[in-house]
């Protein structure tokens, strides 16, 4: 048997089809299956006005379920016996007796009939749609449903040459009849099969499958291009929300005036897909964007031609508009662009945009210098790298704002390193967005991220749970990516430091501190004049007496949040670098690094130099899994426990130094010399921060430590000899220490 | 064959209104008259916000002139303006129908619906003032978007029930697309072919020029700010006062009267905005304190006979 269901309804956004498609999927076979009705194959299909879901191979009835329930033993109480009977359902003849391992027990055979696949997808079906998982989902009229917009009908059969016409509780009416195109085929009829329901469709304009719709549309577009020598500029999301908007796409080409030729190309084409949803067609041989594409929903006597002038005045009114958007900005300095950021607020603790900038542009010099840019260029980029905010264009198009940028740079004629920074800066947006990598770009992006940070920081705005308003963990793995894929030596925290100290909301609050204090003394100037009465219209002497606790109290807690403001300034760097090391460990777990690797490096001395933090993650990992380094690990491990374990014991701690001269065994001088002549090239390999090479002179020490635990009893008699074998394995984890935190590394 | 022939083309501004108008009353809407206050959009009609909320049925389309000083363009811009009017229908409980109703409507002032392509594009409606939210579409014609549809959710933070179908039209807009005018002040406004034929540069260019300078440059802030105070001190004010009227003896609970102060505070605040006065965090609390004097407004209208109480 074969099910078939369609719910067809008021138009479905396009975002939401696909999504709502596989969820009917999922829910409904689900629904099937958890009730013993399995199928064969299951396919769902979407239009703006309907989801469909056609399932094949549907099994006629559930299996009859057959369930052996134990009860009580044979002699059990009479209470026991009949609470068992009311459990079970059953009466006393059901009851048999069987053998158990204890002895006779009663049992029951509990037969659950299978039942009927019509009766289970009637209640599966009634069931999804009523908790159907929209993103939003709206009532209508004096409905007590939910959908996504009005449901109308639902077409619901179930059979294969007999179909029945299998009941959903919904209050629109459900049967074996749907409708077509609204424009080009009113009007509802009956089908009998998912074969006959999709045929009808197709001769009602309506091509039931997506993917079909969106290869039409691409197929058509590409070919009319095609004919004229142009391409289309492709577009996946566009298309795939376009085949969203239609039932029965028609593909329609129109000109754009030569007027608009001048526009930047991603003008034209941000203008007409998030606008329009046109595709945008481009001349390969100028480069221009010089067509557009309009799917509309249907045919018309006239070939299109009324809906295509219609689009053609749209898209006109709209290029007019950017038109003199861009022609209006290009006739603004820059400088007078980036000025008027005074007016926007960042944040009412942080201050202006102007002010954010002149931060950013501070720090920017600070930094070049570290990432090799120059630092004039780069406070000249980060000075105006906010300016295109400021232009007509970019509020009319956000999603152009560093594109902007760089054309206004450009058009200014400002240097070619500018001009980048003003674009790139921004970047990177997320994961999988591109990094820059010219100096000047570097510098700007990593000072506008880590001011963002530290102002955030500063005032306590710290992400919480799926809370992160700001976006600070993309600024901070902004930060990360921006310093290792450039190999960049950063010590984090001096940067921290500075920025968060050139945070405004400091000076702010010693501002108002200031002032109450300035009350307060002025108060108290004047009653202690005795002559002193005030005026009713700036307040007497008895006002000011009543007032003054209160303006005390004031001070104390203005004073208090002064004092707990600088303390929590003093400590937000640190705070801030382990928020960098999570969103770190979140970035190199995914690079396949392993966490008790990253651990081992992140507590090491100088882990805010990213760089050099995971240079050592990478190299210990690749250690770990060579034979000297997995073995040279359980050395360390063996060592570590018998010094915790003795330390412990004795209540000291070996960390004198030990001397060959009490060296008995041969295997224990062989250690010392191993040690003596490991350890000067380990220090020299750290120095040089070569970390492998000082993975590669830890493993000459493999051998040696293997063969001291093999022939020799550190825990000696003679207390001479035990206390400079300890101080030994202190020393060797000593050193190993020094290249990683073997002792935060499991297994 | 359905679709309206070419002879029966609207050929003035004032033609569509009487066609929308004539339609509209033949599917039973009470024709109200536009609301003698100023008001953003024709939502803020107590036609349309009061009466959508409680269980009481409801019809009524009207136009409503709609003033936002922030779009003053002196005139000089071919569709923005600062005072415009929108057409505005309201059914409740929504019909089942209502997509075809409104395509009538469409062909009805002269939209041929075979030879356009009509589309419903998702657009979630919100009015932070209001308090409403509503999920429906922006209606386009060929790429152009004439019409927003709603199915109102939420007013003043109640759930609608039943749910209220909200057609609103732009009718500048819808009228250019119809008549073929690139310029708003160049279309006509009464038939072309009368004694006085004037176009609706005729009637509101010199006044949307002076409406500018005047939303601006020249409103008096500080007296805007304390009307802005005022209004929302009266609209408590009057709903401070216990139902029973002492004179007549009945129950009257002004949630008329109170409704008005709102939409008095609701321009006053855009006037603000206009004249470059309230800053973006600001903002914010402004309209705040709007959605609080609808909310109060609102909790009272449902109290009331027309809000769905049997007294």
């Amino acid at each position: 048997m074969d099910y078939l269901l369609e719910l067809f309804s008021e138009e479905i956004p396009a975002r939401m089809q696909k999504r709502a498609g596989e969820d009917l999927k999922k829910l409904v076979t689900n629904g099937m299956v958890e009730a013993g009705i399995t199928y064969e194959s299951a396919a769902v299909f979407t239009t703006p006005r309907r989801l469909c879901l056609n399932v094949c191979g549907v099994l006629e009835a559930s299996p009859t379920l057959r369930e052996e329930r134990k009860g009580p033993r044979v002699g059990a109480p009479e209470k026991a016996i009949e609470g068992f009977l009311r459990g079970a359902g059953v009466s006393r003849e059901d009851l048999v007796v069987k053998a158990d391992k204890k002895g006779d027990i009663y049992v029951v055979e509990i037969v659950k009939p299978g039942r009927g696949a019509a009766e289970v997808l009637s209640e599966v079906v009634s069931e999804v749609v009523h908790n159907f998982p929209w993103p939003k989902s709206m009532r209508w009229g004096a409905s007590q449903m939910r959908w996504v917009r009005p449901l109308h009908s639902v077409l619901s059969i179930l059979g294969k040459t007999e179909v029945e016409v299998v009941p959903v509780q919904v209050d629109v009416p459900v049967g074996d009849s749907t409708e077509g195109h609204r424009f080009m085929a009113p009007g509802r009829f009956s089908v009998s099969s998912f074969e006959d329901y999709e045929a009808k469709l197709k001769a009602a304009y309506v091509m039931l499958d997506p993917a079909e719709r969106a290869d039409m549309i691409w197929h058509d577009a590409t070919n009319a291009a095609f004919a004229l020598g142009l391409d289309v500029v492709e577009d996946r999301a566009l298309l795939a929300e376009v085949a969203g908007l239609v039932e029965w796409p028609v593909v329609l080409m129109g000109g754009i005036a030569e007027d608009f030729f001048a526009l930047p190309p991603e003008v034209l084409q941000s203008s007409m897909r998030e606008h329009q949803k046109f595709f945008s067609v481009r001349n390969p041989k100028t480069g221009r964007i010089e067509k557009f594409v309009t799917v509309a929903n249907r045919e018309t006597a006239d070939a299109g031609a009324t809906i295509l002038a219609g689009n053609q005045k749209v898209l006109f009114a709209r290029l007019s508009d950017a038109k003199f958007f861009w022609e209006n900005d290009l006739r603004v300095p820059l400088a007078d662009m980036a000025a008027k950021l005074e007016n926007v607020t960042f944040h009412n603790k942080l201050g202006t945009q102007a002010e954010r900038v002149a931060r950013i542009a501070a720090l920017a010099r600070e930094i070049a210098p570290m990432v090799g840019a120059d630092a004039d260029l780069a406070g000249q980029a980060a000075e105006i790298c906010k300016a295109g905010l400021m232009s007509e264009m970019v509020y009319e198009f956000p999603e152009l704002q560093g594109l902007m940028g760089r054309y206004y740079a450009e058009a200014a004629g400002m240097p070619a390193e500018v001009a980048n920074a003003c674009e790139q800066h921004w970047q990177p947006l997320g994961p999988s967005d591109d990094v820059p990598s010219e100096p000047t770009s570097v510098a700007v992006a990593l000072a506008d991220k880590i001011d963002t940070l530290t102002g955030f920081w500063a005032i306590d705005e710290k992400p919480t749970g799926s809370k992160d308003p700001f976006a600070l963990r993309r600024a901070a793995l902004g930060v990360i990516r921006l310093v290792l894929e450039n190999d960049l030596r950063v010590g984090l925290v001096e940067q921290l430091d500075r920025a968060i100290n050139s945070q405004p909301w400091k000076l702010a609050l010693s501002g108002a501190l200031l002032n109450i204090r300035n009350q307060v003394s002025e108060a108290k100037t004047k009653l202690a004049d005795p002559n002193w009465r005030g005026s009713l219209l700036s307040g007497t002497r008895e006002q000011l007496e009543a007032d003054l606790p209160a303006l005390e109290i004031a001070t104390d807690n203005s004073s208090n949040e002064y004092q707990s403001h600088i303390s929590w300034l003093a400590e937000a760097p640190q705070n801030l670098l382990s928020f960098f090391h999570d969103r770190l460990k979140v970035y190199l777990k995914d690079k396949g690094i392993r966490h008790d690797v990253i651990d081992a490096c992140l507590a090491m001395p100088g882990n805010d130099d990213l760089t050099l933090l995971v240079k050592r993650a990478e190299a210990l990992q690749a250690f770990l899994n060579t034979d000297d380094g997995e073995n040279l690990l359980q050395g360390f491990k063996r060592a570590n426990n018998i010094l915790r374990a003795e330390e412990k014991k004795d209540g000291v701690s070996y960390e004198g130094q030990p001397d060959i001269k009490f060296a008995e065994a041969p295997a224990e001088q062989a250690l010392f010399k191993a040690l003596t002549e490991a350890a000067p090239s380990i220090e020299t390999a750290l120095k040089a921060e070569n970390i492998e090479a000082a993975m590669a002179a830890l493993a000459a020490l493999r051998a040696p430590i293997y063969t001291f635990f093999d022939d020799v009893q550190v825990n000696a008699e003679n207390q001479i000899t035990r206390r400079n074998r300890l101080c030994l394995l202190n020393e060797i984890r000593e050193v190993m220490q020094k290249v990683a935190m073997f002792s935060e590394i499991s297994g | 064959m359905r679709g309206a022939k070419p002879m029966d083309k609207p050929q003035s501004f004032q033609d569509i209104i009487l066609r929308l108008q004539a339609y509209w009353a033949g599917k039973g809407c009470a024709m109200l008259q536009p609301y003698d206050m100023e008001v953003g959009a024709g939502t803020f009609h107590p036609a349309t916000t009061l009466r959508s909320l409680g269980s009481q049925p409801w019809a009524a389309a009207y136009v409503q002139p709609s003033r936002r000083p922030t779009d003053g363009r002196y005139g000089e811009n071919p569709n923005r303006l600062q005072h415009f009017y929108q057409y505005q229908v309201i059914l409740k409980p929504s019909p089942p129908d209502l997509q075809a109703l409104y395509l009538g409507s469409l062909e009805a002032i002269g939209i041929e619906m075979d030879l356009h392509d009509i589309r419903f594009v998702e657009d979630d409606w919100e009015s932070p003032t209001l308090g409403a939210w509503g999920l429906g579409w922006e209606v386009w014609c060929d790429g152009m978007e004439v019409s927003q549809f709603t199915y109102f959710q939420q007013v003043a933070g109640m759930d609608c029930k039943p749910v209220s179908g909200e057609l609103t039209y732009g009718l500048e807009r819808l009228a250019m697309y119809v008549l073929g005018i690139d310029h708003v002040m160049d279309m006509p406004f009464n038939s072309p072919d009368s004694p006085v034929p004037l176009s609706y540069g005729d009637i509101f260019k010199q006044a949307e020029a002076e409406y500018a300078r005047w939303n601006f440059d020249v409103a008096d802030t500080d007296m805007l700010l304390k009307h802005f105070e005022d209004a929302e001190t009266e609209c408590a004010a009057i709903l401070e006062h216990p139902a029973d009227d002492p004179k007549t003896g009945r129950k009257i609970i002004m949630a008329h009267p109170a409704y008005d102060q709102a939409i008095k505070a609701s321009h006053v605040f855009n006037l603000l905005d206009a004249r470059g006065v309230i800053s973006v965090t600001e903002r914010q609390a402004y309209i705040g304190r709007v959605r609080a004097l609808t909310k109060m407004c609102a909790d009272a209208f449902v109290q009331t006979e027309a809000g769905g109480v049997s007294q």
